[in-house]
């Protein structure tokens, strides 16, 4: 889920004094905004965009098959997750684009490496230190390069020469609930502590202090953005991170969890922006995908190509899936195991960017993307 | 790092911070803290001298009678809107003592000292439950404890009775001889409130030297108090006892001949003649050499270090140490350090809240509060274990059942999430990890960090690991 406590504005002061937040703008000059938003962990592709329409998904997502073919079909070959009733409405609108079989440059299966290859764009993990959108906004006029991440620490992607701003509102005493169930793996052995947790867990679920995933969050958040991306002082470009992702046991229903949230968001930005929304690109990606066939937990592991999206008031290619499909039979995937990345990230990101900001496709790849050719 | 440099950094000192490996000896690292510890570090000799902290808990008293008397007036719904400044200029300095605490431990070089600061204010427990003390408990570790933690047990012992913070929370400063000049004047005038109180005597009996159930009787309670009367607080105590306190200091301890019970006194098979403020310099010193003393301590400490029912080797060991050298602490911590079982790498102890949010903010390498002072208290009362105010003179419990509950794990692991946020993106918790933990990292734990889907989400785990969450 979406952590709760990056969410809500008024909340409790307690031991959140830790960290002030920050907030400073400059005045505005022009109305074109972004917004990233990061699925740190690894989101399932196949289950977001889901390829109902190859042969052989069925047989390789076993279980999770049924519920994949319940969603909005976009095409003859790919169905969209049910928890995305707004994308799939955005979609008819020629509001949203979907991107399948993308990957960045990563080809190895850790989180923290691909996370920083998405981010920074560089030819390896922590070969850069500055971030794509970091470099982006030196491309952009004054008024349009404020910058604004939704977190206490500036995440890699915006990090750079260019100052960039962060806020992390006040927050509740509790922990996210991605964090809690990791948690609970982490003690499973140990004869203290699992009971212990677990006891703690159910108490704080009856009391309700534990977020239940239920995607409440994602409208708090997309709300949140949109009032700090408000008026001619607020600002144009932020990043969101999201957690939660990382499903390897029980994907169906966590997996839908998430994914409400993010269509929540996504449907508060478009009503709080307002007119802002025609001038408006969303962007929501992953650092990986998960593996084609289900694992013995009903969930998924590592694995390579993933889904990305695209919204907005006046996307240039709006309704449409960019994939070059390669398939998902024995003999197409890659290593055995994962979908087979045919395009790359950097490419998605500059063709829908270039057209948003009106710089020119190449300039925008070589001072954005200078280590991709 | 190797195994005996992190037990000698996690199970003997506050906790491990990025790359502080002690190198070939850690033995040696930790016997060298004796010489290197400060006493009397900058931020905690800045905190406000023990005068003004009486004086001001002198302006709450008198504050406190205003209001009282306001409210007896017409003016009563007014009087309770009344600001308190004096009231809250004594918790400033409780905010003040317990931010100067943290943020010593947060950056000692020698977090062994810091840890038996911890160790001894613990064992002698005063609790700013007692609104009394507020302004008190900080100084109390600060004046009573730390100069004395490398000394003998007896200087430890007297200056803790001796701090008008133990004397005032356990109520020795009002505590009068049934029989003394001033009892037998206010007697003479009818009045029967004053007398003996044995609070202190039996707490410095059964919690501060003896141990409780061992060599002492309740005669030998009555006893004590008796011969410790005359001991108070100059300055502070009831307006009829300040006259009698002219001539000492505000705030310090001083020994009043007229409110002291003469006679000869017998306590635990010893006998005292001479009376007066001698004869309990002379008790005091008997008990802090006392065989059930050297028990009891030797008993504490293993227990503190090494396991909640420590190896009977162990404080055997450490009990021949305080009995050979009357109670030299020196020389005890240096028998608890060449104990192999100190040594043993199992980890049998669970963090205290104190000692496990201390822990943490060390191995992410915050060497300062970010904040307000008042953080470091709130954070605290949030975790459940404020600082200075346990329930009881007993002190906050050290056993694993005293803190490990389902309640107060959950508040760690969010705690740990909100620390790992102030890290995040500048320490990656896959190499922190080893670096912090040594060969207590598990196998399971180090998975399970390496998978974390997150940077901060790892450095989360790392904090919570039931290796981090033990020492």
């Amino acid at each position: 889920m979406i952590n709760r406590r990056k969410l809500i504005l008024s909340g409790l002061a307690g031991a959140g004094t830790l960290l002030a937040p920050r907030i400073a703008f400059a005045a505005a000059e022009t109305d074109r905004r972004f917004i990233f938003i990061i699925q740190r962990g690894a989101a399932d592709g196949l289950a977001i965009l889901a390829p109902t329409g190859d042969p052989a998904f069925a047989a390789a997502r076993g279980d999770l098959a049924a519920n994949a073919a319940s969603g909005a079909k976009l095409d003859s070959l790919f169905t969209l997750h049910p928890a995305l009733a707004t994308g799939a409405e955005l979609f008819r609108n020629k509001q949203a684009l979907f991107a399948h079989a993308i990957a960045s440059g990563y080809r190895e299966r850790s989180h923290f490496d691909g996370q920083n290859m998405l981010e920074t764009a560089g030819t390896r993990p922590y070969a850069r230190d500055d971030g794509w959108i970091n470099r982006l906004l030196a491309l952009l006029p004054k008024g349009e390069s404020k910058a604004l991440a939704l977190a206490t620490a500036i995440p890699p992607a915006l990090r750079g020469p260019v100052t960039v701003s962060s806020y992390a509102p006040s927050r509740l005493p509790d922990a996210d609930s991605a964090l809690l169930e990791r948690v609970a793996m982490l003690y499973a052995e140990d004869a203290q502590l699992a009971p212990l947790w677990s006891s703690a867990v159910q108490t704080e679920a009856m009391a309700g202090a534990v977020d239940p995933g239920n995607g409440r969050g994602g409208t708090a958040t997309g709300k949140l953005i949109a009032s700090l991306m408000a008026g001619a002082d607020g600002a144009r470009v932020a990043m969101v991170e999201t957690t939660g992702w990382d499903t390897h046991i029980n994907q169906e229903g966590r997996l839908g969890n998430v994914l409400k949230g993010i269509d929540e968001m996504i449907a508060a930005l478009r009503t709080d922006l307002g007119p802002a929304w025609s001038k408006t690109v969303i962007l929501v990606a992953t650092e990986f995908g998960r593996t084609v066939h289900v694992n013995g937990t009903r969930g998924t592991d590592h694995g390579t190509a993933s889904a990305a999206m695209l919204f907005g008031g006046s996307l240039a290619k709006g309704g449409r899936i960019n994939a070059d499909w390669p398939g998902l039979a024995a003999g197409q995937l890659y290593e055995s195991r994962d979908l087979k990345p045919t395009m790359r990230f950097e490419a998605l990101v500059t063709e829908a960017l270039s057209a948003h900001y009106g710089i020119e496709p190449e300039r925008f790849r070589r001072t954005v993307f200078p280590d991709y050719a | 790092m190797r195994n005996d440099e992190a037990i000698a950094l996690n199970r003997f000192g506050l906790g491990a911070t990025p790359g502080s490996a002690l190198g070939a000896n850690p033995h040696k690292a930790l016997l060298n803290q004796f010489d290197s510890f400060d006493p009397r570090p900058p931020l905690i000799a800045a905190q406000p001298a023990r005068a003004e902290l009486v004086s001001a808990l002198s302006e709450v008293r008198e504050e406190k009678q205003q209001r009282k008397a306001a409210a007896q007036t017409d003016m009563a719904a007014d009087a309770e809107k009344t600001p308190l400044p004096a009231r809250r200029a004594v918790r400033k300095d409780y905010v003040s003592a317990v931010h100067a605490r943290l943020q010593t431990a947060l950056s000692s070089p020698t977090s062994f000292a810091e840890r038996l600061v911890h160790f001894w204010a613990n064992h002698f427990a005063v609790s700013i439950e007692k609104i009394a003390i507020f302004g008190l408990a900080g100084n109390f570790e600060f004046e009573a404890i730390r100069p004395h933690i490398f000394g003998r047990f007896a200087n430890l012992l007297h200056a803790s009775t001796y701090h008008p913070a133990m004397l005032l929370y356990l109520d020795q400063a009002q505590s009068v001889g049934p029989n003394s000049k001033i009892a037998q004047r206010v007697g003479a005038r009818g009045k029967r409130d004053i007398g003996l109180n044995e609070n202190l005597a039996r707490e410095i009996l059964e919690l501060h030297t003896l141990g409780d159930r061992s060599a002492y009787s309740q005669t030998d309670v009555t006893e004590f108090a008796r011969a410790m009367t005359g001991l108070t607080v100059g300055g502070l105590g009831r307006a009829r006892f300040q006259r009698l306190t002219g001539n000492s200091k505000p705030g310090e301890a001083v020994f009043v001949e007229a409110m002291h019970e003469p006679g000869k006194r017998t306590i635990v098979g010893q006998t005292y003649a001479q009376g007066g403020e001698k004869a309990l310099g002379a008790i005091l010193s008997d008990l802090s050499t006392n065989r059930a003393t050297a028990r009891h301590i030797a008993t504490k400490l293993a227990r503190h270090f090494v396991a909640d029912l420590p190896p009977a080797t162990l404080v055997a060991k450490l009990e021949a140490s305080f009995l050979k050298t009357g109670g030299d602490l020196p020389s005890l911590y240096r028998t608890l350090i060449e104990a192999p079982e100190s040594w043993a790498p199992q980890q049998a102890k669970f963090k205290n809240p104190w000692e496990w949010t201390v822990s943490a903010l060390r191995a992410l390498g915050v060497t300062e509060m970010p904040g307000r002072e008042q953080a470091a208290v709130a954070l605290f009362n949030q975790m459940g274990q404020p600082v200075w105010k346990p329930g009881s003179p007993k002190g906050y419990g050290d056993v694993a059942a005293d803190w490990a509950g389902p309640a107060g794990l959950l508040r760690r692991v969010e705690t740990a999430g909100r620390f790992a946020r102030l890290a995040a993106n500048r320490v990656d918790a896959r190499n922190l990890a080893p670096d912090i933990l040594g060969d207590a990292l598990t196998k399971t734990t180090a998975e399970h960090i390496a998978r974390a889907e997150s940077p901060e989400q790892g450095l989360a785990l790392m904090l919570v690991a039931p290796e981090f969450l033990r020492r």
